[in-house]
């Protein structure tokens, strides 16, 4: 079935928040999501990706010159009632006094659906989300997996313009959460409709997001697409927040990147101190001979289908790279590090 | 276990027993007497003079008005008290802070307060209105004052146990108004404090003594007030005969609050002290 047919665009500009105590739990930002996108906010506890998630939801109101639109169109003083959003919860927040199929319907009760149709399109949801046999139970009766599609079958029922995820599958077990995010992914992508997604598991977000807004302390670190963010972070937060990020330290001077294990080529404007960030898959192990740069092998961690190596530099510095199982690596012995030129980047 | 280790923890048992029936017998006997007393043709005879109902038939020819007046009264002070106290627990729950603790204190204060002051203070700042003086309406505000944080108090527990400004935010998304936010989320997840609260209150108020004895006129007698005059001017088998009517109104409550308090998760009993340790010995010290 078709619930939505658009998405809204979003626009905020300026929206910072701050609290009755006077705590500032987001700096004023602008952030542009174009409709039917899945965006991210994906940042440590804290960070204010939920305070910005329910100002664009309606349950908080930006600081004084926050304006915050859909499609064009100023919702700033709108409560959430009025916005058309939908919303799924992180305690998924069902109503207990209600059976889950009431529940669902229950957008479409409260806008006048008279209750035959309402009934209609909530099994409609229920079976798109393939829950239809849960339709009758009490919400007391369901395991969380089961919580987590009602919450999202309810929040769609109402074909939002929006929808918004406040840390959906935070509650659930890890087996579960990867079924599941593959499960919304999939859903999201079908419907069409613009989503924005609140999470701190970085995996989580790489997998769901068409574009990632990673934030730290109440400000936007890095907007990008999940390879952008994971293979050029801009700064050594987004590096060390998403994923493992090996460092070197050096120096940039005539073409070529130098740093205790060694020197290898890399174009720029000098720079007296630089940091060179790389993931682990972006390197590979080599003779000592074939590269500029060489470490001894301090540590093997073997782990089937490929294998962990940490390596020391000459200053001590610790990079741990990901090699083929089958590569033979000795701990104590020397190895060079190749690293690939288009998966590097320096802060 | 050998029966050596057996028999310290037999003379234990045996003694707890024993102190426990004595105290027993101690709070029990003075009621049975008191009931035997209503159904006793003359008390000073004894049993010898036969039982009788006379007692009972002559309380309720003579009293109806009283037991009338209080369940009236307990009804009126029931309904205040959920259109009051109901919206308002919901708004100190939404907004908890500085200003919500202060409200709930302020309303709690009329529980700690004696009756006899918060009658005197009534009748000082309205005994001038001299309609709004004599109407039952002068009853009812005191018992309202008197009983409101204990509703206020059981359905804040419940609403803060079942985590209400979050299915309240559900509900705000998928579109609802405030009003109907408070209607379908709000009451009937509320449902169980609201009953252990209402019962509170009715109980509360038929029994209700202190205040109302200050605040009654001729006409605005209930059934407690009753009580105390029939004691001082009354034979004893009719002043027993009236409490067995109190008893037989009071004691199903009692139960029901009880029954009901047994369903009521511990959590939520754990955060209503007000209601668990208050309640009766407040209901006890009421009876003149």
């Amino acid at each position: 079935m078709t619930l939505t047919a658009t998405g809204a665009a979003i626009t905020l500009s300026g929206c910072g928040k701050t609290f009755a105590d006077g705590t500032r739990a987001l700096e004023p930002l602008d952030l542009s999501i174009p409709a039917g996108e899945t965006l991210v906010l994906l940042g440590p506890s804290g960070c204010g990706k939920t305070t910005l998630l329910r100002i664009i939801a309606g349950l908080e109101s930006p600081d004084a010159g926050g304006h915050i639109a859909f499609d064009g169109a100023d919702v700033t003083t709108l409560p959430i009632e009025k916005r058309n959003v939908g919303m799924v919860f992180q305690s998924y927040a069902l109503f207990p006094n209600m059976s889950v199929i009431d529940n669902v319907a229950y957008g479409l009760r409260v806008r006048g659906v008279a209750k035959a149709e309402r009934l209609r399109q909530a099994h409609a949801v229920l079976e798109m989300m393939r829950i239809d046999t849960l339709a009758e139970r009490r919400i007391t009766q369901l395991s969380g997996g089961q919580r987590q599609r009602v919450a999202l079958a309810r929040a769609l029922a109402v074909r939002p313009r929006v929808i918004l995820l406040d840390e959906p599958l935070t509650a659930l077990d890890a087996a579960l959460r990867e079924h599941l995010r593959a499960e919304i992914d999939s859903l999201l992508r079908r419907l069409a409709i613009t989503a924005i997604y609140v999470t701190h598991d970085q995996a989580e977000a790489l997998a769901l997001g068409d574009r990632i807004v990673v934030m730290r302390q109440g400000a936007i670190a890095q907007v990008g697409t999940p390879r952008e963010v994971y293979f050029q972070p801009q700064n050594d937060f987004v590096a060390t927040f998403v994923g493992i990020t090996n460092r070197l330290a050096g120096s940039l001077k005539a073409g070529h990147f130098a740093s205790a294990a060694g020197s290898l080529p890399f174009a720029g404007a000098d720079k007296a101190e630089a940091t060179l960030l790389f993931r682990p898959e972006a390197a590979s192990l080599c003779a000592p001979e074939e590269t500029g740069l060489v470490f001894q092998v301090e540590q093997v961690q073997f782990q089937g289908a490929r294998q962990r190596v940490v390596l020391a530099g000459a200053d001590g510095t610790r990079v741990v790279v990901e090699a083929p199982a089958e590569q033979l690596v000795a701990a104590g012995a020397a190895m060079g590090l190749r690293l690939d030129p288009s998966r590097l980047s320096l802060v | 276990m050998s029966p050596r280790s057996m028999s310290p923890h037999r003379l234990t048992f045996a003694l707890q027993l024993l102190v426990t029936l004595v105290v027993a017998a101690f709070l029990l006997v003075p009621a049975g007497a008191s009931i035997l007393a209503g159904f006793t043709a003359n008390y000073f005879r004894g049993l010898s003079s036969g039982l009788t109902l006379d007692w009972v038939k002559e309380v309720l020819k003579l009293y109806s008005d009283t037991i009338g007046f209080s369940i009236a009264l307990a009804l009126g002070t029931l309904a205040v008290t959920l259109v009051l106290g109901v919206p308002a627990a919901w708004a100190l729950v939404r907004r908890p802070g500085r200003m919500a603790r202060l409200v709930e204190e302020v309303v709690t204060l009329p529980v700690a307060i004696p009756g006899l002051a918060l009658a005197l203070a009534l009748i000082i700042a309205y005994g001038g209105f001299r309609e709004f003086r004599m109407s039952p309406l002068f009853i009812l505000v005191g018992h309202v004052l008197y009983t409101l944080p204990f509703m206020l108090r059981s359905v804040m527990a419940v609403l803060a146990a079942v985590d209400v400004r979050t299915l309240e935010e559900g509900a705000a998304s998928l579109g609802a108004s405030p009003l109907q936010r408070f209607f379908h989320v709000v009451v009937p997840n509320a449902k169980g404090g609201i009953l252990a609260g209402a019962l509170m209150v009715v109980t509360l108020s038929i029994g209700e003594f202190n205040l109302t004895w200050m605040l009654h006129t001729p006409l605005t007698k209930t059934l407690p007030v009753g009580l105390a005059d029939s004691y001082a001017s009354m034979r004893l088998e009719i002043a027993s005969a009236y409490t067995l009517v109190f008893f037989v109104m009071i004691v199903p409550l009692l139960v029901a609050i009880q029954m009901f308090g047994l369903e009521r998760p511990l959590k939520t009993r754990a955060q209503t002290p007000t209601k668990a340790n208050r309640g009766p010995p407040l209901i006890a010290g009421e009876q003149p």
